[in-house]
């Protein structure tokens, strides 16, 4: 094939209507630090309804940090933060929001089945009340839509993991939510489970979810990603079009993506190589 | 069946039967968020109490209570804000709790050496209706939680962070565990003392989940253990004269240890149909694959 120096398959995340659209995530001069290290100096990021937003940066860019702050895990010491239009200290409506955590593995202490962990994210909607009949096929949706269901009855001791991050996110969408935040759900994932999670993800999208996920690098997730915000120290220093994948690397199945600057533009340290 | 037309093997047998129920039900939270020694600590603190119950003539049992549950709220509130150090916090927690309940003891009139041992190591033929009172309302307020609650609670045991992005109240939840640990842990006290409490808290879920995959199946197993091993433990203890807190835990150990030892074949088993089915790994020849096997892209 001949090199055109043109983005090869088509951005899918194009396709979507813009339109204006509420926002469902807004930050405004965020900061934030752990222990004495300030780790947001001022981080403005603001994601709107049905938008796939990457946040990318290198280790230490502060790009979790400033995930787990927009779910209130770590507490911002200055700046506002506003889900769904509504000021974060009086914001109650959990049950919108899917959170797939940083981790490597879905197990606790005691031998937990696919089934049960994945429930566990369906609390969401049913809080302190009973497990209704909606519910668990809601559960059993969310296995299916991360090709588990069949590892359903499976301890998740037994997983690889890739599987165990595909329950971790059916575990999210168990919940049914209007919105996704992720945490490298890449991370540590072969490449079969990656395309997996990558379809998954593309069904939520299709159904008009909104995605903000920290990502290593874009990889098969690249076609869905409207905007990519790069951290760097603490501060956003890219917010718009994904840094893009040309020639070779636009080839489908090239999971590797390397920042390609403009001549003109300043070289962006996304972090995607380290 | 002789020993159960006594009244006091009666009550023994049905307060053994509780704490063999509840012990697991609640030490199942504790282990599945790796914290299989809290009822330890609970314990050491527990022993202030009954101390102070000496000294204060009053029930050493309500008292004990008291300051269990006050003892694990700090531990809980420790885990909270003492992120850093917060181990040997608790350690001081848990040997000031011991030596503060020996002081207390010694300055009490009644309090004496062998009463001493009866809360430490368990006397459990020695309950009294009152006991048993208490004990019954106790069990039941552990019982609803541990059981009513279950998906709450794994969920906040299993992933804390994710188990409050979901809206659980995660700290209500924990202050629920704690506040129940320290509950089971004055119920078992007479039946297995203070210092074994943990023991039975812990060792039927780990011997549980050596043959179950799913968190239901280790709850029910281990419960069923807990009863299996404080009956035959009280009973051993009537008909032979050994202390019925050593031979229950003991007993536990026991079947702690078929149990691993029947895991393994059960597990080749389960996992036996797709091992059958592979061959053995391949070799793959140097210089038997050339350039023109690759794809071009």
């Amino acid at each position: 094939m001949k090199d055109t120096g043109q983005p090869v398959i088509a951005r899918e995340a194009a396709e979507r209507p813009a339109g204006d659209r509420s926002a469902v995530i807004e930050l405004r001069g965020a900061t934030a630090s752990l222990g004495a290290r300030p780790v947001l100096r001022g981080v403005d990021l603001t994601v709107r309804s049905g938008e796939v937003v990457a946040l990318l940066g290198a280790n230490g860019s502060g790009k979790s940090t400033a995930v787990r702050s927009v779910i209130g895990q770590v507490p911002l010491t200055g700046g506002d933060l506003a889900l769904f239009g509504t000021p974060f200290r009086r914001f109650k409506d959990w049950a919108r929001i899917g959170y797939v955590p940083q981790r490597t593995t879905a197990a606790g202490g005691v031998p937990a089945t696919v089934r049960e962990v994945v429930t566990a994210g369906r609390l969401a909607r049913t809080k302190l009340g009973l497990l209704r009949k909606a519910d668990r096929s809601a559960v059993h949706h969310a296995l299916e839509l991360v090709g588990m269901a069949d590892r359903a009855k499976d301890s998740v001791n037994a997983l690889s993991g890739g599987q165990h991050q595909r329950v971790l996110i059916a575990r999210a969408l168990a919940g049914e939510p209007d919105l996704l935040i992720m945490d490298e759900p890449m991370a540590g994932v072969d490449l079969a489970s990656q395309e997996v999670l990558a379809s998954a993800l593309r069904e939520q999208v299709g159904h008009g979810a909104t995605v903000l996920l920290v990502l290593h690098e874009l990889g098969p997730l690249e076609p869905l990603i409207d905007r990519a915000v790069v951290l760097r120290d603490g501060c956003v220093v890219h917010d718009g079009p994904p840094p893009e994948a040309v020639g070779q690397h636009a080839l489908p199945g090239h999971d590797h993506v390397h920042p390609h600057a403009d001549a003109a533009a300043e070289p962006l340290r996304t972090g995607l190589l380290s | 069946m002789e020993m159960l037309s006594f009244p006091f093997m009666q009550r023994a047998l049905i307060a053994a039967l509780i704490v063999g129920i509840t012990a697991p039900a609640i030490g199942i939270y504790l282990v599945q968020r790796r914290q299989a020694l809290m009822g330890d600590g609970i314990g050491h603190v527990a022993l202030t109490g009954v101390g102070l119950g000496f000294l204060l003539n009053t029930s050493p049992v309500w008292v004990a209570t008291a300051v269990a549950v006050l003892g694990s709220v700090v531990m809980e509130l420790i885990r909270w804000y003492g992120k850093t150090r917060g181990d040997l916090a608790l350690a001081m927690l848990f040997y000031g709790g011991m030596a503060g309940g020996v002081m207390l003891m010694n300055l009490s009139d009644a309090g004496s050496s062998a009463n001493l041992g009866t809360y430490l190591f368990g006397s459990i033929t020695t309950v009294s209706p009152e006991d048993m009172t208490t004990i019954y309302v106790l069990a039941a307020l552990v019982l609803a939680i541990t059981v009513g609650l279950r998906r709450q609670l794994f969920a906040v045991c299993q992933d804390e962070e994710f188990a409050r992005v979901t809206g659980l109240p995660v700290r209500l939840l924990n202050l629920l565990v704690a506040v129940t640990a320290a509950v089971t842990v004055t119920v078992a006290m007479r039946v297995v003392g203070l210092l074994l409490v943990s023991a039975l808290m812990v060792i039927p879920v780990a011997a549980a989940q050596q043959i179950s995959r799913s968190f239901a199946v280790t709850f029910v197993t281990a419960v069923a253990i807990g009863m299996v091993v404080t009956l035959t433990g009280t009973t051993a203890s009537y008909y032979v004269d050994v202390p019925s807190g050593a031979t229950i835990v003991l007993f536990a150990i026991a079947l702690f240890v078929v149990f691993t030892a029947v895991a393994a074949p059960l597990a080749r088993r389960r996992a036996g149909a797709p091992a059958a089915a592979g061959e053995g790994c391949t070799l793959e020849v140097p210089g038997s694959r050339t350039a023109q096997d690759d794809v071009r892209v």
